[in-house]
């Protein structure tokens, strides 16, 4: 089929005006939020809007007759290139599928559609007295669908868990366009859990039309706390002493003194300049162990050398503290052109360490970090500073980041804290995943999506393709046997 | 979409008035700007997004998109230019600079049409370009609303033919008396605690003259003088915005001229849209040697009227308004300004007024300047919107800040057969003076016809 036959059957479904496929309009569909330095300029075929689960399901089906990768796509705000049409092909955006279909709030559930917009699904369900639990950073313009797909964190996961965790049924478009429901409202359904298998797959399994979340009821109180201390060091101590306490916090964030200069800069948070980090805890439950338990925090960061700390007083005052958090990645743009984003985890104890190899490695390839993170679970958010107009400036940010990835690995942590791997970090896979691991996954991919027309060269890294496995493999087993692979 | 001959190609920005290619990557794509801009929200497609459209400007910048290439025009059109992607950009891209620059350069470089360039040289060169004109303009618009003529116009179709049926509806009906910028002074009452210059502008001397004889009894009433400067001129802001920036640097200069004064304490605007303009001058004149440091020193004592207000406190005690009413944020005050909190803080300070916040109450209303009259699809879209939130409300009132607005909302409820008053807010604050001392001064007052 050439290119107008196709351009003729995608418009046919979806629409005249839900079609682009003028070059020069696709342009603004070759980025996401990750920084195009690295990603680089990804133009789709054709972007598709579809309104219809029906829609969706017909441009798959499409899809697969000409053998056109397809590649969903939500507000783009996501991190990790998920998002890029590497291959080219169709990129369906899901941001027009934005209904709240159903609140059922006896069952505990509502059905919402992938392109909700996250913060806009809580502030609907605020009046019922419930809120959906995951809260990325960029909460008020991502949508639940990339938040299914990437298995979105954020601040608050600390104490409610991932997306995940909220996640009760999802209706899917298959990769050969046919529609299937995976769970439901019931907490626990027989057979292999399709749901957590696609939780986290970024769009390489398939596509979610419907989402059934997991309503969780709004506290009765709820407090934040802002403790300025000298240095990372000395807030790391208080995180773990918190912890250690056996207290929950809802959210446990801290912020270095390069981020609190940006944010400042920004917001006007009220965030004490001169901190060498800030933390920022959210105690949330009933009245009085709330109030109860901000006096033990502040009790404790102080024994901890906090030389402030303060409470927020009035909702509007919380908002600001969090806004100034929430705002961080994006404040960069003060600070340097570009930032390059490292999304990792190690436990909590090893954090001190952690940062003093940050530090270290900062020197080093003389590039400023700002590190931005969720205490709480250990998850790392080093902002390598920098300017892609510098020569040779790239270059260093990419073994910079490689060399705090492996430290994190080599301490017990892992790749990815919540922003997922996507295209950026496919390669890093095998830091983390032996090649029986990576072999593994690649069989499930191919067994929902055997053309490799879903999301393609996403999540696994290159060399994890059909053919290339069983070759991986063998070279894997003459390793662990001491044995010359020929 | 057609496609841009090879020989009327431009490539990349040119001359003084280009976007800063500086600001423009200051834009990192985080993609928080979305949900906050209008015409996103209705159409969902990143072209038509704060981030899409800063990209487009990118690749024009670069040399990957042709400045005359359709998309890109129609984008930088479609734009409301009310910076609610400004107000929530965590890396601070000044979105109206280069989108105004952007336009800049489509005026420089876009063949326009001839009836454009009529258009373009009678609003902004002739009408608006002075204010003796304008007013004399005016004149002759109230003598055409209460003559016949106006029927016979309207039967005629003769407005259709010009493509002008849609603006003369929009149009406010011209009262008998204007307030000029002719040196009156009007004394404090009461202790005596400073003296302002009222900005008069445009359509707000003339079809909202009661607004700015409310404006000036609430100073006074507070302690202020109030001066009409006399010289003053329009703020510009309606050239700025479709990148007409030479003449909006000339009024620029006019209006420091007749209104820099050390015997001021402020310059009061009513106007959110004049006001971020007037605020705005030095970014505007910031090359222009001999006025960069009199803009700079002028734009400090710029205050829209309800931020001053707030700033210095209200001494008069209003009486009560037993109203329910709902806040309709111009986005110029909001967005550009970032003025939220005061007028809802002078709202509170009436007794007995019920506020009743409505959803998406800082999204564009669609007017937007003179964009209603250019983009009139999207324009009533976002009226509707607009209108259906208010309404939801259930407010007896509609309160906003700003001519456009308000125009646009009278319209709008004009459309609907709907008889629901919109009222500036500082005329709000001047019945609640009033009732204090006037009981009848609590009914609720009509809509304007």
């Amino acid at each position: 089929m050439d290119r107008a036959a196709l351009r003729t059957r995608l418009s046919e479904i979806v629409g005249p005006d839900g079609l682009l496929d003028d070059p020069d309009e696709l342009l603004v569909y070759e980025y996401d939020a990750s920084d195009e330095v690295f990603a680089g300029y990804h133009r789709p075929d054709f972007t598709v809007l579809p309104q219809t689960a029906e829609q969706v399901s017909a441009v798959v089906r499409l899809a697969n007759e000409v053998g056109l990768p397809v590649i969903p796509r939500g507000a783009g705000t996501g991190l990790a290139g998920g998002a890029l049409a590497l291959r080219g092909g169709i990129l369906i955006v899901l941001t027009r599928m934005n209904r709240i279909l159903e609140v059922n709030e006896r069952d505990g559930y509502a059905i919402v559609e992938p392109g909700v917009i996250n913060l806009e699904l809580s502030t609907a369900l605020q009046p019922r007295g419930y809120f959906f639990a995951p809260d990325p950073a960029s909460q008020r313009a991502c949508t639940v669908g990339g938040n299914v797909g990437n298995n979105s964190g954020g601040p608050h996961c600390l104490k409610y868990g991932v997306t995940t965790n909220h996640i009760l049924g999802l209706e899917v478009v298959l990769p050969d366009g046919e529609r299937i429901w995976t769970g439901g409202p019931v907490p626990e359904t027989p057979g292999v859990d399709l749901t957590g298998v696609l939780v986290g797959s970024e769009g390489t399994l398939g596509i979610v039309t419907k989402v059934m979340v997991r309503l969780t009821r709004l506290p009765e109180a709820v407090s934040v706390l802002l403790a300025a201390f000298p240095d990372i060091e000395t807030a790391s101590h208080a995180t773990s002493a918190i912890i250690a306490a056996g207290i929950l916090p809802a959210a446990l964030e801290m912020m270095d003194h390069l981020t609190i200069k940006a944010v400042e800069d920004a917001f006007h948070a009220g965030y004490p300049r001169e901190a060498g980090a800030v933390l920022l805890v959210e105690l949330d439950g009933l009245q009085e162990i709330v109030a109860d338990n901000t006096q033990r925090v502040a009790e404790l960061c102080r024994q901890h050398s906090a030389w402030e700390v303060r409470v927020a007083r009035t909702k509007e005052e919380r908002d600001l503290l969090w806004l100034g958090r929430k705002s961080a990645f994006g404040a960069m743009g003060r600070l340097a052109p570009n930032y390059y984003l490292v999304d990792t985890t190690v436990p909590r104890t090893k954090l001190p360490a952690t940062m003093r190899r940050v530090e270290e490695l900062s020197r080093e390839y003389r590039l400023p970090i700002a590190n931005v993170f969720h205490a709480g679970d250990g998850n790392l958010h080093p902002l390598v500073l920098f300017d892609r107009h510098r020569p040779g400036e790239v270059e260093r940010v990419l073994e910079c980041t490689t060399e705090i990835l492996r430290y994190c690995v080599d301490v017990g942590g892992t790749l990815s804290g919540e922003h997922g791997i996507g295209f950026e970090k496919r390669d890093y896979m095998t830091l983390v995943f032996t090649t029986e691991d990576l072999c593994a996954m690649a069989g499930l991919k191919r067994s929902f999506d055997p053309r490799e027309l879903f999301n393609p060269e996403k999540v696994l890294p290159t060399g994890f393709r059909c053919g290339e496995v069983a070759v991986l493999r063998q070279q894997a087993l003459a390793q662990r046997f001491g044995l010359e692979y020929v | 979409m057609v496609a841009v001959p090879e020989s009327t190609r431009v490539r990349g920005f040119s001359g003084r008035d280009a976007p800063s290619f500086d600001l423009i990557r200051k834009c990192v794509h985080c993609g928080f700007c979305l949900p906050s801009c209008p015409t996103y929200r209705i159409t969902w497609r990143e072209r038509s997004s704060p981030r899409g459209r800063i990209w487009l400007m990118k690749s024009v910048a670069e040399g990957r998109l042709d400045l005359l290439d359709p998309v890109f025009a129609e984008e930088m059109q479609l734009c409301l230019n009310c910076r609610a992607c400004e107000a929530v950009c965590p890396s601070g891209v000044h979105y109206g600079q280069i989108l105004e620059t952007s336009r800049a350069q489509l005026v420089q470089h876009r063949p326009q049409s001839l009836r454009e360039r009529l258009y373009r040289m009678l609003g902004f060169r002739i009408l608006l370009g002075d204010m003796h004109r304008f007013r004399t303009a005016n004149k002759l618009l109230r003598w055409y609303q209460r003559s016949p003529l106006r029927t016979l116009v309207r039967r005629s179709g003769i407005l259709r033919v010009l493509g002008l049926e849609h603006a003369e509806a929009m149009l406010p009906t011209i009262p008998a008396r204007f307030v000029v910028p002719d040196g009156r002074f009007f004394p404090a009452e009461n202790e005596r605690r400073g003296r302002v210059a009222l900005f008069t502008g445009c359509v707000m001397s003339t079809a909202y003259a009661h607004v700015h004889e409310a404006t000036i009894r609430v100073l006074t009433r507070n302690g202020f003088d109030v001066v009409l400067v006399s010289g003053q001129q329009c703020c510009g802001a309606l050239h700025v915005h479709s990148g007409e920036l030479e003449q909006g640097r000339e009024l620029a200069r006019r209006n420091i001229e007749a209104l820099e004064s050390p015997y001021l304490d402020a310059v009061i605007v009513n106007a959110a849209g004049c006001g971020a303009m007037l605020k705005e001058y030095p970014q505007l004149l910031q090359l222009d040697h001999s006025y960069s440091e009199r803009a700079r020193a002028f734009a400090v004592k710029v205050r829209d009227v309800l931020e001053f207000l707030v700033e210095r406190g209200l001494t008069a005690q209003p009486g009560a308004l037993p109203w329910s009413v709902t806040y309709q944020e111009p986005c110029h005050l909001a967005h550009a300004q970032r003025i939220t909190q005061q007028p809802r803080v002078l709202l509170r300070a009436i007794p007995q007024l019920r506020i009743v916040e409505m959803a998406e109450s800082a999204l564009c209303c669609g007017s937007a300047g003179i964009y209603n009259l250019l983009q009139p699809d999207m324009a009533s879209a976002l009226l509707e919107r607009k209108l259906d939130n208010a309404l939801a409300t259930g407010a007896e009132v509609i309160v906003s800040a700003n001519p456009g607005c308000m125009l646009q909302l009278e319209a709008g409820l004009r459309a609907r057969g709907l008889r629901v008053p919109v009222l500036h807010l500082i005329e709000v604050l001047d019945r609640a003076y009033t009732a204090a001392t006037v009981p009848a001064a609590r009914a609720l007052p009509v809509a304007a016809e």
